[in-house]
């Protein structure tokens, strides 16, 4: 892989080497979807060995969720690798445009769940759905159903995920001045900051008034605010690795695109809250009373 | 430097440098075996979803159940061979083939651009696909099948079938999801990013226009059936009520999102075929293509109106009828950039030095066969009819003169205009025209007796039928023989192109044959430019 085989090109695109990873992840993935049939489906390979199965528990799943992190690893760390040679000004745009995309791909990932709280919400009891009204009372949110009060944690974790929006420009701005003990320091908050945004949410789910199994609402909750939950973790971690990358110095003024597609990503998580916040929490709180922690 | 582990090798040396077996076509970072690897892929689904609608049209030979009685519950049985067939053929046939195949193989070349944007992605894409098509696979065997047609409707696909055969069927989708999110943002990057020095947008060409329209569908419709899936999933599993009224939750809703998802996935099936019979009828006329501007901003126009027709396929589901009246004028609407396309296609071969080789002969059928699709497509917007039509042949056959006399005719026009290129050695022209006449006359058997069958009341999805309507059966019955007896046909063609084809040069089509896959040779280099070509306003699409 010399440098001097990449001038050979009168182009500026990056031919990346044969890899395996691909294979590998996707072979992950197969395995994935089949030990979660398994869990799922206990008696899948008859009934007499219904028990020995149960018995595995999660474990069906570990090797297909293995490989896939195994896969994530090696394929990102070549990604990095390659980086410093093979990302030229137009790879590094492309790498923009892909990164805006799986973004718009995952904003419409969310609009299915965001359908069904409106579903939900704003017809909780039509004349022709007899057994919804029944379900909810006609009323949104359903009968029975205390939800959090939005003014309590949920516009506490606003407030963190907002202030850690400033903390990643933060960071953003010192790597763009070449500072990097500053750009460390504000990735290191905006981690902290979002393992933050992550306990006070399981503290919540802990302490809620309602099931997961009881109903249209805490389905729409726990879903959309699940998934929500699901890509911070994913985000702390993107930004747990460009802290480790910005602490060996890898970030300079004029690459650092790795930073920047986790501050993009970490900014679409934060308008989901937003979203979130608004729609679920609060404009869908009507004229509940809501739980008392 | 793609395979350039060898560093002692001259630089000029390697371009040609192909990798082993193993890594060439496991380990590819190359968008021509990528494309040739989903062809390949979507060839045996083809074969095994075609030899299902065998199976299914020789039960339906005659009244009665004659060939599923084998199993325990042959209405099901029949059903879950209805899904498999639709899966197969929606999932990893027609996709696989136009965008993963020709797509990959052809758009990069087309626009001057050396691979994709993104190699290494482009081949999980792929294996994605194959990893969806083994988990579609499990969930026909593991369980007894999903009874549920491709739409996957609750509560059939939820408390209705409470094995793991549906659950393979959603991971399936999962999988072949992920894969073709993947290739779409794939494919959008390398449009935008790597079109070559001088290929602006309004020159490029349109199996490119197609292919990005093509790809900004997938983006933003197949997130939303993940989500719907993911939903129906834990339903199922989990004890969530999104679709269970009983819990508070709405069966409409997975209808919206899956047409959500549906609607423009019909459309991601057969703009690619567009994009190859624009090229097709322009090569064989001899001319430029008519009013490129118009076929260009035909195809955005239907992708776009494309998202806001969904309910169309749920006139009968009890919805307001206001929203009913919208949803068949904006249905209508879609037929004027599609009127577009179909005359502009005409008026290209208007006064044109025309020729009839195989590929024309699948692109003129194509236009034939889809604008008769299209023409019972607006029969069925209407909402008033479709209440009688809902759920018969009648819509049967609307679909598959779409799909399957559409995107189908537009995957073997690509075949027999490429082949050459792609393989470096031609089909045999007797063969190839054998081929066509086979199928032409197959399908339309097939397909055009469901019409009268429809009409007359004959419902889908059921296994057996009343003794009226057994002439129009046996007919459909025979044509699908003559459809699959030309298929193997075709495999023949194939082995025989690519073992005993005559080699050809670069341009083997010559006057009319402009893009620029045809300045490359045949095969093309393993890399194809290593300098790019320069395009200038005389010599585009």
């Amino acid at each position: 892989m010399a440098a001097a085989e990449h001038a050979a090109h009168k182009h500026p695109y990056h031919l990346v080497d044969p890899s395996i990873w691909p294979l590998i992840g996707s072979i992950g993935g197969v395995l994935l979807a089949f030990g979660a049939a398994t869990f799922m489906h206990p008696d899948i390979f008859g009934a007499e060995h219904k028990d020995t199965v149960a018995a595995l528990g999660l474990w069906k799943i570990v090797p297909g969720l293995a490989l896939i992190l195994v896969t994530m690893w090696f394929w990102w760390a070549d990604v990095i690798r390659e980086s410093r040679i093979y990302h030229t000004p137009v790879v590094q745009l492309g790498l923009r445009y892909g990164m805006i995309l799986f973004i718009t791909s995952e904003v419409f990932f969310f609009l299915a769940f965001f359908w069904a709280f409106f579903d939900s919400s704003l017809y909780p009891g039509p004349e022709n759905m007899p057994m919804r009204s029944e379900a909810t009372g006609g009323v949104w949110p359903p009968k029975d159903i205390h939800p959090f009060d939005p003014f309590d944690l949920p516009l506490m974790n606003t407030l963190i995920l907002l202030t850690s929006g400033t903390t990643v420009t933060w960071a953003h701005h010192a790597i763009l001045e070449g500072d990097q003990k500053s750009a460390v320091r504000g990735l290191l908050l905006t981690v902290v900051l979002g393992i933050f945004f992550t306990c006070v949410q399981a503290y919540e789910y802990a302490h809620a008034a309602f099931g997961f199994r009881e109903g249209i609402y805490p389905s729409v909750f726990y879903m959309a605010t699940g998934f929500h939950g699901f890509h911070v973790i994913v985000g702390t971690i993107f930004l747990i690795v460009c802290l480790f990358r910005a602490m060996k110095g890898h970030f300079r003024p004029e690459q650092h695109f790795g930073f920047e597609a986790a501050a993009w990503y970490w900014h679409f998580v934060d308008v989901v809250w937003l979203f979130l916040f608004f729609a679920i929490y609060w404009w869908g709180l009507g004229n509940a009373v809501p739980a008392a922690h | 430097m793609a395979y350039g582990t060898h560093a002692a090798h001259g630089a000029h040396e390697h371009q040609d440098h192909v990798p082993g077996f193993f890594v060439r076509w496991f380990l590819s970072t190359n968008h021509k075996d990528i494309g040739t690897l989903y062809m390949v892929l979507a060839a045996t689904a083809g074969i095994i979803g075609g030899a299902i609608s065998i199976y299914m049209r020789l039960e339906l030979m005659n009244p009665g159940v004659q060939l599923m009685n084998w199993h325990e519950n042959p209405g099901h049985h029949w059903n879950a061979m209805v899904t498999a067939h639709g899966l197969i053929m929606v999932f990893f046939v027609v996709m696989p083939a136009l965008i993963g195949g020709f797509g990959n193989w052809i758009v990069p070349i087309m626009i001057g651009a050396p691979d994709m944007a993104f190699p290494r992605m482009n081949n999980i894409s792929f294996w994605l696909t194959a990893a969806g098509f083994c988990s579609l696979v499990m969930s026909i065997f593991i369980g007894g099948g999903a009874g549920t047609g491709w739409t996957i409707y609750v509560p059939l696909s939820a408390s209705g079938h409470p094995g793991p055969s549906m659950d393979f069927a959603i991971f399936a989708l999962h999988l072949a999801g992920a894969g073709s999110i993947l290739g779409a943002a794939n494919f959008i990057t390398t449009i935008f990013n790597m079109r070559t020095p001088g290929m602006t947008l309004h020159r490029m060409p349109l199996m490119a226009w197609a292919i990005l329209v093509t790809a900004f569908l997938l983006l933003l419709a197949l997130p939303v059936l993940a989500g719907a899936i993911t939903m129906l999933l834990t339903d199922r599993n989990f004890g969530t009520s999104f679709f269970d009224p009983a819990g508070g939750g709405d069966p409409l809703l997975f209808l919206h999102l899956f047409w959500f998802f549906g609607h423009p996935e019909v459309y991601i099936m057969i703009l690619p075929a567009f994009g190859i019979v624009s090229h097709i009828v322009s090569t064989f006329s001899r001319k430029p293509i008519f009013g490129y501007l118009g076929m260009a901003y035909a195809m955005v126009a239907i992708g776009v109106v494309g998202f806001v027709v969904w309910a169309h396929h749920m006139y009968t589901v009890g919805m307001d009828v206001d929203t009913r009246a919208y949803f068949m004028a904006a249905t209508m609407v879609i037929a004027v950039p599609t009127g577009v396309k179909i005359f502009s296609w005409i008026a290209t071969m208007w006064g044109g030095s025309l020729r009839f080789p195989t590929p024309m002969l699948w692109a003129l059928g194509l236009i034939f066969l889809f604008t008769i699709g299209g023409v019972t497509g607006v029969v069925l917007a209407n909402a008033g009819v479709d209440i009688a039509l809902h759920n018969t042949y009648y819509v049967v056959a609307h679909f598959h003169y779409v799909l399957s006399l559409g995107a189908v005719f537009g995957i073997f026009a690509g075949f027999y205009y490429w082949i050459g290129k792609m393989s470096g050695r031609q089909y045999n022209e007797l063969f190839g025209q054998i081929h066509f006449w086979t199928t032409f006359i197959g399908v339309n058997l097939t397909f055009f007796p469901m019409h009268f069958s429809g009409l007359a009341g004959m419902p889908r999805h059921y296994i057996d039928y009343p003794d009226a309507f057994q002439f129009w059966n046996q007919m459909s019955s025979t044509g699908a023989l003559i459809t699959f007896a030309s298929t193997l046909w075709w495999v023949f063609v194939v082995f025989h192109t690519l073992l005993a084809g005559r080699r050809v040069g670069a341009n083997y089509w010559g006057e009319g044959a402009t893009t620029l896959e045809w300045t490359v040779s045949s095969p093309p280099p393993f890399h194809t430019y290593e300098e790019l070509p320069k395009v200038t306003a005389a010599a585009h699409h």
